[in-house]
């Protein structure tokens, strides 16, 4: 265990999941939305990461592997439908995107 | 080491807030990527320098960059060439990403100088651990993060593609 308590990096974790939380749900520009939800997951990331420092145990390493891989190809999908989204209603307003069909 | 986390995790929380309230994406993306560096020290401070390392490398380095990818794609914020680059050279815009980016720099470097090899020698968890029990307990998840970034390639390979056929209403919403 480093000096550092395992509470204050858990609730760094939890800060920084409240700030993406709210930018998702304030901000309108998708691009922001996404970007939001990338700070939620690195957050979400970063309690494996103090959990894993604090037993001295790889695994929380590991989760954070897999929680980069899923980020990854979340934000690939992402940003390919912002661009659809762009493409078609020429306005990045999530809001925008209300309407469905059928 | 103490010092260094609480300092990193001040500069992560401020450069977050930043992001989520400025109005040019641009701008957002300098402060996440900022963000991003100072958890890679909060990563390095407890002892996960691996994980670190990734953080850097995957996230501000491959993730963030399909962010300006997209950003100069769509071709949103200020408009043409020569205005925005006469705005890129105005201290406002580079000055706070720069500052925080050299204080974590600084944090880096007094980690490594003051902390030396003696630091934590029990917390440390070193990239061989992770492998190892990586390959050997989780190689299931190991094919299943292999099947997911296949599954986000073809997606974004379908996604991208310019002539995607309009589905009826197309620009209506």
């Amino acid at each position: 265990m480093t000096s550092v308590p395992m509470d204050h990096g858990l609730l760094l974790a939890g800060l920084l999941f409240a700030v993406g939380l709210a930018g998702v749900l304030v901000r309108r520009n998708i691009l922001y939305v996404l970007m939001s939800l990338e700070i939620m997951m690195n957050s979400a990331a970063l309690a494996f990461v103090v959990a894993g420092a604090r037993w001295s145990q790889p695994d929380g390493q590991i989760v954070f592997i897999f929680i980069v891989t899923v980020a990854a190809a979340e934000v690939a999908v992402g940003l390919a439908l912002v661009y659809q989204m762009f493409k078609r209603m020429k306005t990045l307003d999530a809001d925008a995107a209300s309407l469905m069909r059928g | 080491m103490t010092i260094a986390f609480y300092v990193a995790s001040a500069v992560a929380l401020f450069a977050t807030l930043m992001v989520v309230t400025r109005r040019n994406p641009v701008h957002a993306v300098l402060y996440l990527m900022v963000s991003l560096l100072a958890v890679a020290v909060v990563f390095f401070t407890l002892g996960a320098h691996f994980a670190a390392a990734l953080e850097v490398i995957i996230y501000a380095g491959a993730i963030i960059v399909l962010f300006v990818f997209m950003i100069m794609l769509l071709n949103i914020g200020p408009p043409p060439s020569t205005r925005q680059e006469s705005l890129l050279l105005t201290p406002g815009i580079w000055v706070g990403p720069s500052a925080l980016s050299v204080l974590l720099a600084g944090l880096f470097l007094y980690v490594i100088l003051a902390g030396g090899r003696s630091v934590q020698a029990g917390s440390y968890v070193d990239a061989k651990t992770v492998g190892i029990s990586m390959f050997e307990i989780y190689f299931l998840g190991v094919e299943l993060a292999s099947m997911i970034l296949l599954a986000g390639l073809v997606g974004a390979y379908h996604l991208g593609k310019r002539d995607l056929p309009d589905e009826a209403e197309g620009g209506n919403g």
